[in-house]
């Protein structure tokens, strides 16, 4: 439980005073690390989306987006990203309370969801090809695929550094270390929440208008 | 004490031998150039100059005098003062100077890049030449005649000249120095850049922007003549040359260096195809560009 | 596989019998001495960032080599007209990678060398925010410098230029895999130089020592944090051109052809979004460096810290907005242009304000014209005049005439030259002693001084000249009767100066490493700051207890009050086990990945890439699941370590 304490201060800066100049690991360095992180990362969804608002009328005379965007298909993956940021919260909320299980569960679930996610985008695009909407077509496409595929990339790896970390969690269940990479994972998980919601709003609730 | 006498001479003789290069060999063009734009932007130049040299020399001159003043050796007598180091005064001072200058730059600079997107002269009809730079040469079309020249451009004498330029190719940049700077040849765009000339003569202008492996033979002339020698060379143009035809238009887009030619004739609309075939259709400036074109110059 | 090694110039046959020798050379003494383990332990390993700092300025100064050896090629090439010692396709790839070189594989390893030298030392802190993040931004960075030089054996190298400008670029116009070492070297290294500003901002907010407000830190820590900011807002959008541009390439996309819609200006736009502000990202920590050295040589207490705070931060953000200056001739309507040319003059004002405040430091104080000095005195009238033709520069109308042409090569070359690469050997010779423990020789080093700044004035200011004439950038060869052949020979001659002045700096480098006179007090130059309370070089953990500062030249400020001898004793009793980050093996492992992965993207192995990648996530698998990644050095050790610095 000490340890628990010590991880819950480190989040919020206060482990810091204690020993201002050692070199440090956990704590709220890191955390201010991941913000920077997520910070550039950002920069560079936004010169994706400047990118596609730029391109997005480029079609060449092939597949617009009121062509190819299919609305179930959009709106469901909305709803399951939504909600794997959710219960993404929930599993910090458990790491808070030490309910490892709980916690584990509800990491597992996100992962479910993130899976069913880029499942259907996967399918999406893949239905998207087969009728010759290819990213090679025009520069609309090609705009269009590298941003959403970029947050679909940015979505698998979350995955899979979730994967890592839930196998690490269970083996050893928690310290301060393992406390704070899945406060980071979830912040990364949210923050792709909300690129998305952009990228719904943007690309394609603008697009089908 | 060597290295002080040295440090100066450096800098003297780097002003010395300034003002020799800047008139010694070879010919400023660009401060003196032949036309109406060309001698705005000197002038601005000029102002410009006169106000970095504001600051610049006060700041050369007060740091040899300081390094002279105040080096560390014995029986120094200058003041030491190892602890001042604020003086709102001062530094007010140091603000305010940059600032002025700034402004007055920033304003005229401004007033003069408005000023360049009109004709140099409102009273005088223009006169259109679309330009398409290509690998490795300059293609000119001239539509009122619908006559065409490479790699050599033919204009009147005291008409501002409305160049119309784009690139089928990747970018360039037309530059004539003696008439007056530059503006790019892109793919899809057609960008307007308004040149003159005072007097006949021939002015160098050269490709500005890399285009690869022949970029440095992309040379070409201006050729000014009077309104009559002008009209005389049009028309030897349209009964002599041999026309353009779409296979010769093909041609000229293959990447080579070619020498001067001249055509009587070019394929229809061949100008706004090119632009269009580029992405032309996307660009709203493009499109109004065009839009404009077809109306002045009596185009389709 | 036709055409994987360049063949049939005698200049490349040479460099290629040159390389098998010198890594012959290396593997051979490496196995004489029995040095590998050395080598991995100490160095591959590391991640200590006195011991980065020294790797990358190794780096940066091979770079310079070899980016200096493409001007000299450059400068012999253009010093009569007509002349085709080198075809227009090899001047063209010389020019690519020496601008490349110059910027991204010299002028910032060289930055980060400095960042690395001085920042943890200058505010009290043990190591850097992210000690392993730090060994991975150097490794990527050094495969990346890697991978774009063996373009020049293997493949072919760029030849659009530094700035690769679409549509040029594209597979239709440039065919070859040079361009793709281009953009997959400059990624690699950029994800490396993105970590590192995340890290030196975590570091200079979080890892002060207690009682270093950020009113009190050294001017360096500010440059450094204003130089991060910039990085952190303005990589990504390379990051972002660059992969789209290489998407078109390898994939066949349409961001930036000509044809199916693509927009060439979306990248230019791109580019200089981080182009633009890069030159400040590498400016910026010049200035702090100049801060430095002038309040140190001059005895003296910088003039006017606050002035000098705010005008840095106000360059960072100012500096964010002035883009479209690169391409006041592409068209973009006198609204814009009239906006970006007074935002680029703006820019003029903090750093007019901040030549001021030197002056104004070095006045009423005690000049020492040590090596540091010299090249600080020789960078003001450079920048002065920098500044003064970036101001002219920025008035739009004068661009139409000044872009593109010998003005403006002149022009960043005194900025780049005369402000960044000044300013860097500046710091190099500052921070010598206190990373390897020897100074390096002033007399060998002024003569270099002399040479190279003579050579600059002979071989630039003949070029602001030929811009009015005319003459415009990247042309292989130029004819005769442009009158142009004068000034291009006395530019040329110039530039053989500043070889020879570069030659004499390896010189005072090697005879110092042998003769140089020791530095045993850790503070040679009468310094100001923390570092030169430590001895030279520091032991790994640099602080054995943790200072607390109470002003802002607190070194400075203990001598005045004649507690130094004091202050450099350490009480045993009271000393504590000290927490320090492992070294590990990943970061290097993690580079070659990211090379193999990139050379197989260069020539569309992909197999090779997908092995190389495959072996990035590994690397990033590895480190997720370590367990252990720091200790504690136990008190007797730092105590045997004090007691051998004569710190006891």
């Amino acid at each position: 439980m000490a340890v628990m304490e010590q991880t819950l201060k480190d989040l919020h800066g206060a482990g810091e005073h204690r020993k201002p100049l050692e070199y440090t690991h956990g704590g709220s360095v890191n955390i201010l690390g991941f913000w920077l992180f997520l910070a550039t990362d950002l920069m560079v969804f936004a010169t994706l989306f400047a990118t596609y608002l730029i391109l997005k009328t480029h079609t060449d005379g092939g597949p617009t987006a009121a062509g190819i965007f299919d609305i179930p298909g959009y709106v469901a993956e909305t709803f399951i990203l939504l909600t794997s940021s959710f219960t993404c919260g929930l599993a910090t909320y458990s790491m808070r309370k030490n309910a490892k299980a709980a916690a584990l569960t509800w990491l597992a679930i996100t992962m479910a969801l993130g899976l069913a996610f880029v499942g259907l985008e996967a399918s999406e695009f893949a239905k998207d090809v087969a009728d010759g909407a290819t990213m090679q077509r025009s520069a609309f496409l090609s705009a269009f695929y590298t941003l959403v595929g970029t947050h679909g990339a940015h979505v698998s790896l979350g995955i899979l550094w979730m994967a890592s970390l839930f196998f690490q969690i269970a083996r050893r269940g928690f310290d301060a270390v393992r406390a704070r990479k899945l406060f980071v994972v979830g912040l990364y998980w949210h923050f792709l929440d909300i690129v998305w919601v952009f990228i719904f709003t943007v690309v394609y609730t603008m697009g089908v208008r | 004490m060597n290295v002080r006498v040295r440090r100066a001479g450096v800098l003297l003789s780097g002003l010395l031998a300034s003002l020799l290069l800047a008139t010694g060999c070879g010919r400023n063009i660009v401060l003196h150039p032949a036309g109406p734009v060309g001698r705005s932007e000197a002038h601005l130049i000029y102002l410009s100059i006169i106000l970095v040299l504001i600051v610049v020399v006060p700041v050369i001159v007060l740091m040899m005098f300081i390094v002279m003043r105040y080096r560390d050796k014995p029986g120094n007598k200058a003041a030491y003062k190892p602890e001042w180091s604020e003086n709102r005064a001062l530094e007010v001072i140091w603000w305010a100077i940059p600032i002025v200058i700034i402004g007055i730059l920033g304003a005229a600079t401004a007033k003069e890049t408005y000023s360049l997107t009109k004709p140099p002269e409102q009273n005088t009809t223009p006169y259109t030449v679309e330009v398409t730079s290509l690998n490795w040469k300059w293609l000119f079309q001239y539509p009122d005649k619908n006559i065409a020249t490479v790699n050599y451009c033919v204009i009147p004498t005291g008409r501002p000249i409305q160049f119309v330029l784009t690139a089928n190719a990747p970018m360039n940049s037309f530059w004539v120095p003696e008439l007056g700077g530059q503006e790019y040849t892109m793919p899809g765009m057609a960008m307007r850049l308004w040149l003159q000339a005072d007097k006949p003569g021939t002015y160098y202008g050269h490709g500005a922007n890399f285009t690869g492996e022949g970029f440095a033979n992309m040379q070409f002339d201006v050729i000014a003549k009077s309104q009559s020698d002008f009209e005389a060379w049009e028309n030897q143009v349209k009964q002599t040359a041999p026309p353009l035809t779409e296979t010769g238009y093909k041609n000229l887009t293959n990447p080579s260096v070619v020498s001067k030619a001249s055509y009587s004739s070019y394929p229809a609309n061949s100008f706004m195809d090119t632009v269009m075939e580029n992405g032309g259709k996307y660009m709203s400036q493009t499109m109004s560009t065009m839009q404009s074109l077809g109306d002045d110059a009596g185009m389709k | 596989m036709k055409n994987f090694f360049v063949t049939g110039d005698p200049m490349i046959y040479a460099s290629d019998v040159l390389i098998v020798l010198v890594l012959v050379g290396i593997i051979f003494t490496l196995t004489y001495f029995k040095k590998w383990g050395w080598l991995w332990r100490e160095w591959l390993t590391t991640v200590d960032h006195k011991k980065i700092a020294i790797m990358y300025l190794i780096c940066a100064i091979l770079m310079l080599f070899r980016g200096g050896v493409d001007a000299e090629l450059m400068r012999t090439q253009l010093a009569v007209p007509n002349n085709h010692l080198l075809s227009a396709e090899h001047y063209d790839q010389i020019f690519t990678t020496h601008g490349t070189i110059m910027i991204l594989f010299m002028a910032m390893p060289i930055l980060f060398a400095m960042f690395n030298a001085a920042v943890p030392l200058q505010i009290g802190a043990r190591d850097v925010a992210f000690p392993y993040l730090n060994a991975v931004s150097f490794w990527l960075f050094f495969f990346g410098a890697l991978l774009f030089n063996i373009s020049f054996v293997i493949g072919g190298s760029p030849d659009a230029g530094w700035t690769s400008y679409p549509p040029l670029t594209e597979l239709q116009f440039d065919p070859g895999p040079g361009e793709n070492y281009y953009l997959l070297a400059v990624q690699i290294s950029g994800f490396g130089s993105i970590a590192t500003g995340i890290n030196f901002m975590a570091t200079i907010l979080k890892m002060r020592a207690p009682g270093m407000t950020l009113m009190k830190m050294p001017l360096f820590c500010w440059s450094v944090l204003a130089s991060c900011i910039v990085i952190l807002f303005a990589f990504p959008a390379l990051t972002g051109a660059l992969l789209l541009l290489t998407l078109d390439r390898v994939v066949g996309t349409h961001f930036f052809t000509m044809l199916a819609g693509g927009n060439p200006m979306q990248f230019i736009n791109l580019f200089w979004i981080w182009g633009h502000p890069e030159v400040y990202i590498v400016v910026l920590p010049a200035f702090g460096i100049y801060s430095e050295v002038v309040s140190t040589f001059s005895s003296k207490r910088v003039f006017g810290y606050k002035s000098m705070v705010f005008s840095l931060m106000a360059i960072a953000v100012v500096g964010y907005l002035t883009w479209v200056h690169h391409f006041f001739t592409m068209g973009a309507g006198a609204d814009v242009n009239a906006f970006f040319a007074i935002s680029t003059m703006c820019v003029g004002i903090p750093t007019g304000v901040k030549v001021f405040n030197w002056l104004l430091t070095m006045f009423r104080g005690r000049i020492r014209l040590n090596l540091p000095m010299l090249w600080t005195l020789g960078f003001i009238p450079n920048f002065a005049l920098a500044g003064a033709t970036g101001v002219m520069l920025a008035a739009a109308p004068g661009d139409y005439q000044y872009h593109n042409s010998y003005f403006l090569v002149a022009h960043f070359h005194q900025a780049l030259i005369g402000g960044v690469v000044y300013g860097m050997l500046a710091g190099m010779y500052y921070w010598w002693p206190k990373l390897f423990g020897f100074v390096l020789d002033e007399r060998l080093g002024k003569w270099a001084f002399w040479f190279f700044n003579i050579g600059f004035y002979v071989c630039f200011m003949p070029q602001y000249e030929l811009g009015f004439m005319g003459m415009t950038r990247r042309m292989y060869t130029y004819p005769a009767n442009m009158g142009w052949t004068t000034l291009n020979f006395i530019s040329t001659i110039g530039a053989y100066l500043m070889g020879i002045g570069f030659l004499f700096i390896g010189a005072q480098i090697v005879y110092s490493i042998f003769r140089g006179q020791r530095d045993l007090t850790g503070d040679p130059w009468n310094g100001r700051t923390l570092e030169w309370s430590l001895p030279s070089p520091p032991p790994a953990y640099n602080f054995a207890q943790i200072p607390h500062v109470q002003e802002r030249d607190e070194w400075w400020r203990i001598k005045q009050a004649g507690l130094a001898d004091a202050y450099r004793k350490v009480n045993l009793n009271e000393l504590e086990p000290i927490h320090m980050p492992k070294n590990s093996g990943i970061p290097f492992l993690m580079g070659v990945s990211f090379f193999v992965g990139g050379f197989g993207l260069v020539f569309g192995w992909t197999v090779v890439a997908i092995i190389g990648f495959a072996g990035v996530f590994l690397c990033l698998l590895a480190r997720s699941l370590q367990e252990k990644t720091d200790y504690h050095i136990p008190v007797s050790e730092v105590q045997q370590t004090e007691i051998s610095l004569g710190r006891a």
